[in-house]
């Protein structure tokens, strides 16, 4: 509508600007676990994410060796580098000192005075030399200094969550969770649809408003009464258990998209493929499940985000076993427990469970759009 | 046998047990029961064909009757037993819940969600369709926006609370806060009262995606001749979108508006991962959860609640459903 009375180039100014700041306001805390979770996990306490790019400052200790003093005149004299002595890799000193109460005390080159008598200097690079007129003690002094570090990005967090974590495991539970879940229900609804579309048969108009229902019966309603029967015929808490349940709760919209789709395609297709002599389950398989790819895709993609994401199904049927928990329950129940303040490992695990969905969010967007336009009564 | 075997193993015996079954009781039907051929040809031909239906529909019927069907009735029944399903109590369990704190809580703050969140994503949703709407980089702002809808709850509660966290290394708020001068980080997520509010921001924002696809898909479908008239007679752009298009997709509005209604009703994961229920956070779905494992009567007696709540969408669901297929 660019140039049609009432939009001036200001006013388009004005909305780019609006969306971009909307857009930016969406993407922040995605981006922010995202460069977290690749973050050394020293450094994610002391700076925040927004300010990974710079370097850090950190503060640390080095103590140095005795042994390497050397009779100089009158006294005694150590020298060496503070980084080697704290065992990091280099950077630059921004201060130093020489007790852990006032570890910035002195700007590098200064003249600090020790504690046990004589004198220390730490220089920018790092470099230090200390002198004493008498021995140095048995331990030697400690140096306490300020250095930025450079940005240090790493897997390590994505090993440390894999690895020790079992978010490995949890991983594989999920996939194994939701590939079954989500690939049964399909062909069953399917049929279901067919019926519901393009059969004549009493009560058909009562079992369309019954599935439109079902659609918003409340999971809640479901747990005790199911778990409880699964007990009862023995099935318990387990994979089976879980499979079958999601099959049952994705039903109504699967059923629903379907018919809503297959209800829509050209009636004379059908009509003259049962004049043929077609009979409707060579209708069915021949013409309507191939024309409906993308009514199928759509709900595929549903069932698949939903059953991937779902917390409170998991939590419920399947046993609070290591060997059983999917990503989210292991996340919810375990890691914001245990590793409450541990950001790194955190957003690592978050990121390794949000890391599917999104990809196939990414590449499967339209169908998942499509889905919504027709399903968007749940 | 690994879980992930078993499960390729399910995946064939489920299809193929769908698949065999339907196209044997086909054959069944046809060839078997009511054959097309012989004396009563024509009359088995019709009663085949009465029976179809119910062939294609049964699985799935029996699969909704089970897990959707039976555990309204179930649950109902199991309300109405004490916390170990042996005694009848009748309504004891809804009379404990009316006189417990922690459930007047939950309704109170899930009142909250219910009146906010549905409202705030449909606002932002439909803020966002209409500025995106002719926009070059239009779908690409839309994908973003739309893209915490891929992200669990659960993912989307921890993505948050590196955002709320009670450092101002770690959190956005607080580095905001101690940016502008503050001088204590503050832990957001247990401020009385606006705590909620911080929760629900996290369903907004993955909910907003929800709202514009949706809203945006209703107003490309607004004649573009009443766009047209109301610019010919002078509107501005103000009038054109609140005069001229909202009252045009009030359907579509109201469809979104309820769609995340019910579900604010019925998501746990956000409180659940977030504050456990505790500082005052606790809503129906949480609350729920609680007792799940520890006291089955007041579950389902929740859940029941819950189930009464949504009631009213669903049957303005059935209606409008009935009136479009007339």
């Amino acid at each position: 509508m660019a140039g049609i009375a009432g939009r001036g180039t200001r006013l388009g100014w004005v909305i780019n600007l609006s969306v971009l700041a909307l857009v930016i306001l969406w993407l922040i805390p995605t981006v922010g676990l995202l460069v977290s979770s690749f973050r050394d996990r020293d450094q994610i306490s002391e700076t925040g994410w927004w300010k990974a790019p710079f370097a850090v400052e950190q503060t640390y200790r080095a103590r140095v060796d005795a042994g390497g003093a050397v009779a100089e005149g009158t006294g005694f004299v150590i020298t060496g580098n503070v980084f080697e002595a704290a065992g990091v890799g280099s950077g630059q000193v921004t201060a130093f000192g020489v007790t852990g109460r006032d570890p910035a005390a002195f700007a590098p080159g200064d003249m600090a005075e020790l504690r046990g008598g004589g004198m220390l200097t730490v220089a920018g690079d790092g470099s230090f030399r200390a002198t004493s007129p008498e021995e140095f003690g048995r331990r030697g002094p400690s140096i306490y200094f300020q250095a930025a570090t450079p940005p240090k990005f790493t897997l390590d967090n994505y090993r440390r969550v894999l690895g020790a974590d079992a978010m490995d495991r949890a991983f594989i539970n999920t996939l194994t969770v939701t590939i079954p879940a989500t690939i049964i229900p399909i062909l069953i609804a399917a049929f279901a649809a067919y019926a519901l579309a393009w059969m004549e048969f009493p009560g058909r108009g009562l079992l369309i408003a019954a599935i439109v229902g079902l659609l918003v019966v409340p999971l809640q309603l479901a747990l005790v009464p199911l778990l409880s029967l699964h007990y009862k015929v023995g099935i318990g808490q387990g994979f089976l258990g879980i499979w079958m349940a999601h099959t049952g709760f994705g039903l109504p919209l699967a059923v629903y998209l379907l018919r809503n789709y297959m209800a829509g395609l050209p009636r004379d297709i059908i009509e003259s493929a049962k004049v043929d002599g077609a009979t409707d389950f060579q209708v069915f398989t021949k013409i309507v499940l191939p024309l409906s790819f993308p009514a199928l895709a759509s709900f595929a993609i549903f069932q698949f985000l939903w059953v991937w994401n779902d917390l409170l199904v998991a939590k419920v049927f399947l046993p609070s076993t290591d060997e059983a928990k999917v990503m989210t329950v292991k996340i919810a129940d375990d890691l914001l427990g245990s590793r409450g303040g541990d950001w790194g490992i955190l957003a690592a695990a978050a990121f390794t469970s949000i890391a599917v969905p999104l990809l196939v969010f990414f590449t499967l967007q339209r169908y998942l759009v499509r889905g919504l336009l027709a399903g968007s009564v749940k | 046998m690994s879980p992930l075997i078993q499960g390729l193993m399910t995946i064939l015996i489920g299809i193929g047990g769908c698949v065999g079954y339907f196209w044997l009781s086909n054959l069944l039907l046809d060839r078997v029961i009511f054959p097309a051929r012989g004396p009563d040809q024509g009359r088995n031909i019709t009663r085949a064909n009465a029976v179809r239906p119910w062939l294609f529909l049964f699985p799935a019927l029996a699969a909704l009757g089970l897990y959707l069907v039976y555990p309204v009735v179930g649950s109902f029944w199991r309300s109405l037993f004490n916390r170990d399903g042996d005694t009848f109590i009748g309504l004891g369990n809804y009379v404990a819940l009316a006189g417990d704190d922690g459930f007047r809580t939950a309704v109170f703050n899930n009142l909250l969600w219910v009146l906010v969140v549905p409202a705030a994503a449909t606002f932002f949703g439909l803020v966002a369709a209409q500025l995106t709407d002719r926009l070059r980089w239009g779908n690409l702002a839309k994908s973003m926006i739309f893209m915490p809808m891929a992200i669990s709850f659960v993912g989307a509660s921890l993505i948050w609370k590196f955002v709320y966290a009670n450092e101002a290394d770690i959190g956005l708020i607080n580095a905001i806060r101690a940016a502008l001068g503050a001088d204590n980080p503050v832990d957001v997520i247990q401020i009385p009262f606006w705590n909620n509010f911080f929760l629900m921001v996290i369903l907004i924002w993955i909910q907003t995606g929800f709202a514009m696809v949706i809203l945006s898909a209703a107003l490309r479908g607004i004649p573009e001749e009443t766009v047209e008239a109301a610019i010919i007679d002078g509107a501005n752009p103000f009038q054109i979108f609140f005069k001229i298009k909202v009252p045009q997709i009030v359907g579509t509005i109201l469809v979104v508006w309820t769609t995340i209604t019910i579900l604010v009703l019925k998501v746990f994961d956000i409180v659940y991962t977030m504050t456990g229920g505790n500082f005052g956070t606790q809503i129906l779905p949480s609350y729920m959860m609680s007792y799940m494992f520890r006291d089955d009567g007041r579950a389902t007696a929740v859940a029941f609640v819950i189930m009464i709540l949504v009631l009213p969408v669903m049957a303005w669901n059935i209606r409008q459903s009935r009136r479009e297929m007339r």
